[in-house]
């Protein structure tokens, strides 16, 4: 045994290692990105282990499917929002079923600290009819990433590992084994009519995986992080990590029954044995009621009271924290500092000073000025906070790519200037099909992507298509060499820059103005 | 035991480092540790803060209740304040004094450093000035883990040996300066304190430590510059001082 100091996502990676892992697959997303850095830097020393970041999370899904049918075991990362692009795939593979161990670990954010919603993954792995494992700490993410290795395989089925951002960006020492698994050996599966689903073949491996569902739920029922402890009349059920904000406020002999919640589908038989010995159930879950639901159903639970998120004792929305819960419970507060303090100025993130994306929009602002307060559609990374004071230059961020679909869908309405601001990453990601249906449609769009020549909010990553591929893939979908404009978004350069926005924002047609200058936080990690 | 600490600044100050520093001297210690950390967006430029438990029991939630923070460990002043109400009502504020100004609304410093200085247990260090005395501007995280040190439950090897480890990558030099930065630190806080304990108000002490060469700053001396600054003629020629002072020679400064 070693102890070694890892957070939530590194534990994940390297139980995943250690469970003789073949190859990783992944977009970059807080919080779930350490996680593949982890195995990358492992891999990068080892040379037997994939690890490449793919342009989106749907790609990322099917590769490492690709990697589970030729017999080797794989994981695939993303965050939440990830697995809505990674859906198609990922619903299918649940279908098809696996031949190596695929385990997909997906990193919830209750709170939205880094996020545009707080979805909960949970509902996917039950809406695919999968197993899903939820840590309670780093430990857990270790030995959860082994053993839903171990599952996937023995199961044949894809198998979630559900973290919130709490775990995946704590650090605590995991015991991680001194015996790690060998990798498994190339054995492609050649059994067709699972892997080509064609309506005969699909009906017939959804009943499979129907079939299936027995067994899923007796390894719930029975899992060693299902955990019920009977005390007293008033019952607990705590999922994955709120077991310690549980736990962080009750004396040893504290007198209430607990079911701690590690690994689902909901393990029913130990919520009844949980519910047939108490009056009433408060439900703790980071996310969304989900839990909270299954107990209670439509019409109740009869004889017991059933709280949590849908009863007010905890809020409907945003992440939960000790304080949160010992409210819940019913506990005083301990005493604190009392003092008297001044309503403090916040502090915001901000753009690096120098970010070429300060200029950018400086130029485009100008440009827009003698327009009626226009609108600007844009997308997801660093550029979205110049939402926010001084700039105040965009107005839209929904989801990877929609900048470009929605603005042609303003222009369609007779929306003009039209324009939609988009990273490079970000268009690799989900913009080049949009682009696709502006030109295909000669839609009067004026799409900027900003080539900062990396994926910058989430740390620098390799971006998909920066440079001459990215102007290759413009053009290539057909814009007019002459309105395709590249600026250098450098305060010297502000007069010419305004000219070639005001020119194409004119253009009554699909043109597209790549400013390109390298990310600052690039060029100073990478030197 | 269990102590459990907020460590707050701005994104890019340095806030991981600081971690990695206590969370491996408390992994050495044989300690018990988990330490919540943020990423992604707030990283630029904005409000960050970590929680930072270790014990010598399990710990339980990665997340500190309200109420039981025992240090709000700080690289910036204006962020001390932001998670100062969680503290027990024993707590420790540790915190530079060096604003890092990068919203329009930053308050008057003199606010700052009332509300700082209003709470019974402070250590108040001028990190930027300790920092650069100490060779690089950059290295204000580790003069606030040196300030830091004398209510934690390491010995100086311990951080430091975390502290060299942290910054082995970047050449000797840069681990000298962290080094030193890490003792200069220790030396201004216990100072700091010490005028405290010779019973100067905050305020004054943090008035008198300020004007201190941070290379000179011997803790001991702290009893005899209390003495001094306790009368107001003398504090006021110390304040005055252009220049910085010599703290091995407790004396008033001629005026001007
Ligand atoms: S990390 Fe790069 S892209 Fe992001 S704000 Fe800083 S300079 Fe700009």
């Amino acid at each position: 045994m070693a102890r070694e100091v890892l957070l939530g996502d590194e534990a994940v990676g390297l139980g995943a290692v250690h469970a003789g892992l073949s190859g990783v697959y992944g977009y970059p997303g807080t919080p779930s990105t350490e996680i593949f850095e982890f195995v990358e830097g492992i891999a990068k020393r080892r040379g037997d282990i994939q690890a490449t970041w793919s342009p989106n999370e749907k790609v990322a899904y099917e590769e490492a499917l690709g990697m589970s049918w030729a017999g080797k075991r794989t994981l695939v990362t993303m965050k939440h929002v990830g697995l809505n692009v990674a859906a198609d795939a990922f619903m299918n593979s649940a279908i098809t079923g696996t031949n190596g161990a695929l385990v997909l670990a997906v990193a919830d954010d209750p709170g939205m600290h880094s996020s545009q919603n707080e979805q909960d993954s949970r509902y996917f792995a039950k809406f695919a009819l999968i197993p899903c494992f939820e840590p309670r700490n780093q430990q857990e993410c270790y030995d959860m990433t082994r053993d839903a290795m171990d599952l996937s395989e023995e199961l044949g089925v894809p198998v979630m590992l559900r973290l919130v951002t709490r775990i995946a960006h704590s650090r605590a020492a995991v015991e991680t084994t001194d015996a790690p698994r060998e990798q498994n050996p190339l054995r492609p599966s050649k059994d067709i009519r699972k892997w080509t689903l064609l309506p005969s073949n699909a009906r017939v491996q959804y009943r499979s995986l129907t079939e299936k569902q027995p067994a899923i739920a007796d390894r719930a029922e029975s899992s060693p992080y299902n955990v019920l402890e009977l005390r007293g009349r008033r019952g607990v059920i705590a999922c994955g990590i709120t077991m310690n904000y549980v736990l962080e406020n009750l004396p040893e002999d504290h007198d209430l029954s607990i079911l701690a919640i590690g690994q689902y589908p909901v393990p029913l038989g130990l919520v009844r044995k949980l519910a047939d010995h108490v009056d009433e159930i408060l439900v703790v879950e980071d996310g969304y009621p989900f839990v909270e639901e299954a107990v209670r159903g439509p019409f109740g639970l009869p004889g017991v009271t059933v709280k949590g998120r849908m009863t007010g004792e905890l809020p409907r929305t945003g992440e939960l924290n000790p304080d949160l819960v010992r409210k819940a419970l019913g506990l005083p507060d301990p005493p604190h500092a009392e003092v008297e303090l001044p309503s403090l100025a916040g502090r915001p993130p901000t753009l690096c000073p120098g970010c070429p994306h300060t200029d950018t929009y400086r130029a485009m602002n100008e440009a827009l000025e003698k327009y009626d307060r226009p609108q600007v559609f844009s997308d997801i990374g660093c550029y979205t906070l110049g939402a926010l004071p001084p700039l105040e230059a965009i107005h839209s961020c929904v989801d990877m790519g929609a900048s470009i679909g929605m603005a042609v869908g303003a222009a369609h309405a007779g929306y003009r200037p039209a324009v939609s601001v988009i990273g490079d990453s970000t268009f690799a990601h989900s913009g080049i099909t949009g682009l696709l249906s502006a030109v295909n449609g000669n839609v009067p769009v004026t799409v900027v992507i900003l080539d900062n020549d990396t994926v910058a909010m989430t740390g620098t990553q390799e971006s998909q298509a920066t440079a001459e591929r990215l102007d290759r893939i413009v053009l290539g979908l057909g814009i007019d060499p002459e309105h395709f404009r590249i600026i250098n978004p450098v305060p010297k350069e502000h007069e010419t820059n305004v000219r070639v926005f005001a020119e194409e924002l004119a253009h009554e047609g699909p043109s597209v103005i790549v400013a390109r200058r390298p990310c600052i936080e690039k060029i100073k990690r990478h030197k | 035991m269990e102590k459990n600490l907020v460590l707050a600044g701005v994104g890019g100050q340095g806030i991981l480092s600081i971690a990695f520093v206590i969370d491996n001297a408390a992994l050495e210690a044989g300690f018990h540790f988990k330490q919540a950390e943020v990423h992604g967006m707030s990283q630029r430029g904005g409000a960050v803060q970590s929680n930072l438990r270790y014990a010598d029991h399990p710990i339980h939630s990665d997340l500190i209740p309200v109420g039981k923070v025992d240090m709000v460990l700080s690289v910036e002043p204006l962020e001390a304040l932001r998670y100062a109400g969680s503290l027990s009502p024993e707590g420790w504020i540790v915190s530079s004094v060096t604003p890092y100004v990068n919203i329009p609304d930053y308050p008057p410093m003199e606010e700052v450093l009332a509300s700082l200085t209003a709470f019974p247990h402070t250590v108040l260090v001028d990190t930027g000035a300790v920092a650069k005395a100490a060779g690089n501007l950059r290295a204000q995280n580790m003069v606030a883990v040196g300030a830091a040190a004398p209510l934690l439950d390491f010995t100086d090897e311990q951080l430091l040996k975390y502290v060299r480890k942290l910054f082995a990558r970047k050449g000797e030099k840069i681990v000298a300066v962290n080094e030193r930065a890490y003792r200069f630190g220790k030396a201004a806080g216990l100072f700091y304190r010490g005028l405290i304990e010779a019973g100067l108000p905050a305020r004054d002490a943090l008035t008198v430590s300020s004007r201190m060469d941070p290379a000179t700053v011997e803790p001991e001396r702290a009893a005899d510059w209390a003495r001094l600054a306790s009368d107001a003629a003398a504090l006021e020629a110390i304040a005055g001082q252009d220049g910085l002072l010599d703290c091995r020679e407790a004396a008033v400064p001629a005026a001007g």
